[in-house]
């Protein structure tokens, strides 16, 4: 009988069976080669950018190639500035992250399972709001104007944009240590350690910390590969960071933009490395069984 | 009795400890200030409630650009769901070599993430006019690229630098539910005399759709509220609602402080709506994919 599902199927004959057994061959060929050239045009498409961002970064000398445009982005006093600052915005931010998320997805698991959808609902919103708007949200709530004026002093506009960070990172994060924990029996871990006379901050930092590393890991680095080119956050604070600059040496200059973007996806690729990395270096530490 | 109380309240503390600080800064950084915009759309210069601001939004100048930045998303998502879904599907059933496979997901992650400013410096320094293919092309083959029409500072030029994280992202989300298709219904498909065609469109695609459509609705809210590519890539000369909202913001060009407020509050609408779109749809895949 033919299934209910597939209405315009024949009947399973076995003659159509064999006669389709024997058109296989062919239609697979054909499937086959179109499969390659799908994938072959889809990989030029990916790969040309890549190749012609990294042949222009290294035209900066007329007659031959050279890395030029590379010493002078690193001997510009603007771009170690705002790199460093950014590299410092992101640990703070993977850090706050942290402490933010790790302790909700703990609680979460042992104490409160019914707030669960609530936390998943929130760690989503930053995908749901775009970031300007998150970003003009904070310019009308914490001007110098409203009760929590943070915008008013450096000290606190730094804080602000940490903060807005890590509601960047929020996403990522929640969702890295989210899968961390799953691979471990939560309940069980806590109710050993209780027994055995832990208190919660023994739990967190010398339990839970240690078999979640790797997923905290993950976390990080791709907060870390967010925070560091981030632009609109930035520049509507007004703090001195790394996408802003990308964006003035952008409209300013010619080789040394394309030899920025090489190092931004450098970093990215780097960061995708480290985390893959740290999966194969510190494997699931599972309680044996 | 107090003892009692007083240890149920400090459970009480103890249930909710963990969950206090992510709940006090997502109520004070995520959901006030994006609350604060919402009221704003619905206030007059005066405070009072009024319908007025956001009627603005009707105005031809922003309307253009909302309409602009939709198309912008309409096609890129779409573009990047189906050529995203076909790359994976080619390279997942399509019979290549096993090993494609895990270089390819690894390299979805980082192009996906490969956005923003760096990513239209990688398109202008291939396609610009100084571009590597632009000038391979009139020194190789005697073909001024911007001569044909091509400009990579246009609409479609847009889209076409958007596809690249588009594309990445639909085959980072959409590998994991192709290779959730049972190998059964194929071969079921076949002895039922299927060609591979019927197959794709009377089984894998309808078991996928809810993912396609809703990865779809994802790509789109993904591409609606992005900014620097396009603010890097053409100036303001593509004047999407995202770019007006940031000169809006930055130096009020507007004139009018709640203006600011309905541009962002119609644009938390329109992403909500994708998202919604995309939660529902996924919900219902993964029905598909225990």
């Amino acid at each position: 009988m033919t299934d209910s599902s597939l209405p315009a199927g024949p009947s399973p004959t076995p003659s159509v069976a064999k006669a389709a057994q024997t058109m296989a061959r062919p239609r697979r060929t054909v499937g086959w080669a179109l499969s390659w050239v799908v994938f072959i045009l889809g990989m030029i498409y990916f790969a040309l950018p890549l190749i012609g961002m990294i042949e222009f970064s290294l035209r900066k000398r007329r007659d031959a190639y050279s890395f030029d445009a590379y010493t002078s982005v690193i001997g510009d006093p603007q771009f170690q500035a705002t790199f460093s600052y950014s590299v410092v915005m992101s640990v703070v931010t993977i850090f706050l992250g942290m402490a933010l998320v790790l302790p909700a997805a703990l609680w979460v698991r042992i104490r409160l399972p019914g707030m669960r959808p609530v936390i998943e609902f929130i760690t989503l919103l930053p995908l749901v709001i775009p970031v300007i708007v998150i970003a003009f949200g904070y310019l009308r709530m914490f001007n110098t104007s409203s009760l929590l004026p943070m915008t008013g002093s450096i000290t606190g506009t730094n804080i602000l944009l940490a903060f807005g960070y890590a509601t960047l990172a929020l996403p990522y994060m929640y969702r890295a240590i989210d899968n961390g924990l799953r691979t471990l029996d939560v309940q069980a871990l806590t109710e050993a350690a209780q027994i055995l006379g832990a208190g919660w901050f023994t739990i967190i930092f010398r339990i839970m910390l240690p078999n979640v590393f790797t997923a905290l890991l993950s976390g990080a680095f791709l907060t870390f590969s967010i925070v560091l080119g981030e632009y609109v956050f930035a520049a509507l604070l007004d703090r001195p960071a790394f996408g802003p600059y990308m964006i003035w040496a952008g409209s300013n200059q010619a080789y040394e933009p394309a030899a920025l973007a090489v190092i931004a996806f450098t970093i990215t690729w780097g960061c995708m490395g480290l985390i893959q990395l740290a999966g194969r270096l510190f494997p699931h530490t599972r309680a044996k069984r | 009795m107090p003892v009692a109380r007083s240890s149920a309240l400090s459970r009480t503390a103890a249930n909710w400890i963990g969950v206090f600080p992510f709940l006090a800064f997502a109520a004070i950084f995520l959901l006030l200030p994006a609350l604060n915009i919402v009221v704003g759309a619905f206030r007059g210069p005066d405070g009072g409630f009024t319908l007025d601001t956001l009627a603005k939004l009707l105005e031809p100048r922003l309307a253009t650009s909302f309409w602009l930045s939709i198309r912008v998303s309409l096609f890129s998502a779409a573009l990047g769901a189906v050529l995203g879904f076909l790359i994976a599907a080619a390279v997942i059933q399509g019979g290549l070599p096993g090993w494609v496979r895990a270089p390819l997901v690894t390299f979805s992650g980082v192009a996906a993430n490969f956005a923003g400013v760096p990513l239209a410096f990688a398109f202008i320094a291939t396609l610009g006019r100084l571009g590597l293919i632009t000038v391979l092309l009139r020194d190789w083959f005697g073909i001024n690229l911007y001569a044909t029409g091509f400009n990579l500072i246009s609409f479609w030029g847009l889209i076409f630098v958007y596809l690249y994280f588009q594309m990445s992202l639909m085959i980072l989300i959409i590998t994991p539910a192709i290779e959730g298709l049972k190998r059964e219904w194929r071969e079921a498909a076949e002895s039922l005399g299927a060609s591979g065609l019927q197959y794709w469109r009377m089984v894998a695609l309808p078991v996928l759709l809810p993912s396609l459509l809703g990865t779809f609705a994802l790509l789109f809210a993904n591409s609606f509220g992005a900014i620097a590519t396009a603010q890097a890539l053409t100036g303001s000369s593509q004047s999407l609602i995202t770019v007006q909202l940031f000169a809006q913001i930055r130096g009020d060009v507007l004139q009018d402080p709640n203006l600011g407020y309905a541009i962002a509050f119609g644009m938390i609408v329109i992403t909500a709506a994708a998202n919604a779109i995309y939660i529902v749809l996924r919900t219902r895949a993964e029905k598909w994919q225990q």
